[in-house]
């Protein structure tokens, strides 16, 4: 239905999404090791310097040649995204450059200038600095990173809530009014919280299946028990404060993004005190009937926490999917538009621009000009509604944005009781033995890694159809180019990042072999 | 002593650290290999800018709201 529809080949789409999909796949597999894994080493060498213990600097140079492998590997597999965006996503690199580019930029300095100053420092300067300056530069390139991904999440975060920007129909672009409001925007900080703190548990998450390692080989004790104390306390920490900044991200995503919403709830139809779906039968490769259903067969739900997820309220009202297409009434009194009603106005939008330009090349004054730059203004909000042909369009695939939340919320839970769970043992019984719990750790490494990539496909998938929320929908920013091109580059990445992955296992399964080389 | 300074410092420990990397060797090899694919095969070949390709030198705007306007008009499916 929807493929008819286009003005575009609708395979052009498929593989440039898919593409970029690939790509930032992988890419988030080495990001969150090194985020998390900065966390764990500047603890180590924070210990080495109070201490002057000599096994709290073996440990901490340990930890850094491991996150070193992982920040070799990631290195640059970022700036692919950027290429695609020039070549894949052309309209949407022109339409939003000027705004998209700046938060880029600027992760590009702090990233090149920080992390290559003081990664140098961390992995060289041993004994050419003072232990004081070291241990600042190894906190620093942890910082450096998280910095980075600041501006990569403020760039994310713009796309799904675009603020401090204004149209520029001369230039057909959007342009930045407020470098605050874009950098500083609420939707940036929560996704930065939430994304940087479920790094955290990555690495200490892998930082405990390492040393749980150690433990079932019967070596590396002393490393692994301190190694392993650490990780449980910075993962139950991360755990417990991603929770709490998932649930603000919902609160934010319900007030910015209702359809995601609704999407990852399979919530056809909304209102008050709304109950949040554990599990539902929901069929993983089909749309479901959301217009005819009143909700996804055997739902078993715990009453309210949807309202207080969304809203803060117990007694919060929530829009369904069929609400947000139909229009609705918040509880504060504005009104929602239809689906219809928005989609007119983007067509008017998209129309009066088209006669804009016309007019302006024509050589109309201003005075004739400002009425429909009246108009356009007017419009702007819904312009990426003037793509829309039918309002299904506007619906992303429920199945993957339900299952993909539950697969993120189901491991965050079950990681908020491994982490007590092992402190527990550490604190109350004897951690070395327990052989169930040490496999369990090195299980948890993959699922930590599904949850956290679930994540993103909750974030992602849920915005569909937008490239830019309301603004541009897909089909309107992808390039005229030939689907074969994409989907040649598509394998060539799914070789090169698949073999970088195998190297790094390899390197990193080696180096874990070997085991810390001891000082004295 | 006058070898002491801040730039003469910077240079050695980056020299130094270079010299004495075992495991950075193998680090360091696969960055460049990377980076080699990434700019020198990829972007060269594989990406290049779609609009600048496509529009004249400065009419890329006008390129953007025909692709734009386009894709939005009935008429055109």
């Amino acid at each position: 239905m929807q493929d008819t529809l286009l003005t575009i080949d609708p395979s052009i789409i498929d593989w440039s999404r898919a593409q970029f999909a690939l790509t930032a796949i992988y890419h988030w597999l080495f990001v969150p090791l090194t985020l998390g894994l900065a966390v764990i080493m500047g603890i180590m060498e924070t210990c080495y310097y109070r201490t002057q213990n000599p096994f709290w600097k073996d440990a901490a140079k340990f930890w850094q040649k491991l996150f070193g492998i992982n920040f070799a590997m990631g290195i640059a597999t970022g700036i692919i995204l950027e290429f695609e965006f020039g070549t894949n996503w052309s309209n949407y690199s022109w339409f939003v450059g000027d705004i998209f580019g700046a938060p880029l930029a600027i992760e590009g300095i702090v990233a090149f200038f920080m992390e290559s100053t003081f990664v140098a420092v961390m992995f060289f300067g041993w004994q050419k600095v003072s232990a004081g300056f070291h241990l600042a530069s190894t906190w620093l390139t942890g910082l450096g990173a998280t910095l980075s991904a600041w501006w990569i999440l403020v760039a994310n975060a713009w796309m799904q809530n675009p603020v401090g920007c204004e149209f520029n129909p001369d230039t057909m672009r959007n342009e930045m009014v407020s470098f605050s409001d874009v950098a500083l925007s609420p939707f940036a900080i929560d996704k930065f919280c939430h994304t940087v703190i479920s790094a955290w548990i990555i690495g200490a998450v892998f930082t405990v299946a390492v040393s749980s390692w150690y433990l079932l080989k019967r070596r590396e004790t002393q490393l692994a028990l301190q190694s392993i104390k650490i990780g449980s306390i910075v993962g139950l920490i991360a755990s417990i404060g991603a929770a709490l900044s998932g649930h603000q991200s919902a609160f934010r995503i319900a007030q910015v993004q209702p359809m995601k919403l609704a999407a990852m709830e399979a919530l056809y139809n909304g209102g008050t005190d709304q109950s949040l779906t554990g599990i539902a039968l929901v069929n993983p490769f089909v749309q479901p009937d959301y217009q005819n259903d009143a909700e996804p067969p055997m739902r078993i739900a715990a009453p309210f926490a949807l309202s207080i997820l969304a809203t803060n309220d117990p007694h919060g009202y929530v829009p369904g999917i069929n609400d947000i297409l139909n229009g609705y009434t918040r509880p504060d009194g504005t009104v929602e538009l239809s689906a219809d009603e928005k989609i007119q106005r983007g067509k008017l939008a998209i129309q009066t621009l088209a006669e804009y330009r016309q007019a302006k090349k024509a050589g109309a004054d201003e005075a004739t000009l400002q009425p429909q730059l009246d108009i356009l203004k007017a419009n702007m909000p819904y312009f990426g509604y003037g793509y829309i042909r039918d309002k299904s369009e506007l619906v992303p695939y429920i199945p993957v944005n339900f299952y993909a939340f539950r697969i993120m919320v189901g491991v965050g839970s079950l990681l908020i009781l491994f982490f007590a769970v092992v402190l527990f043992f550490i604190y109350k019984k004897d951690i070395t033995t327990p052989r169930w719990l040490h496999l369990s750790a090195i299980i948890m490494v993959p699922l930590s890694y599904i949850a956290s990539e679930s994540g993103w496909l909750v974030a992602e998938f849920g915005r569909q159809p937008w490239t830019i929320q309301d603004m541009l929908p897909t089909w309107a920013a992808v390039s005229n180019i030939h689907s074969s091109s994409i989907m040649f580059t598509f394998f060539i990445f799914l070789i090169l990042f698949t073999t970088m992955l195998a190297v790094e296992i390899n390197i990193l399964l080696k180096q874990i072999k070997k085991g810390p080389e001891y000082s004295s | 002593m006058k070898q002491e300074g801040f730039f003469f410092r910077t240079f050695h420990l980056y020299y130094d650290g270079f010299r004495s990397m075992t495991l950075g060797k193998t680090l360091w090899l696969i960055i460049l290999i990377k980076v080699f694919i990434i700019f020198a095969v990829l972007k060269l070949f594989f990406f290049p800018n779609h609009i600048h390709q496509n529009a004249p030198p400065g009419e890329e705007d006008d390129f953007v709201a025909k692709e734009l306007i386009d894709r939005a008009t009935p008429s055109h499916y």
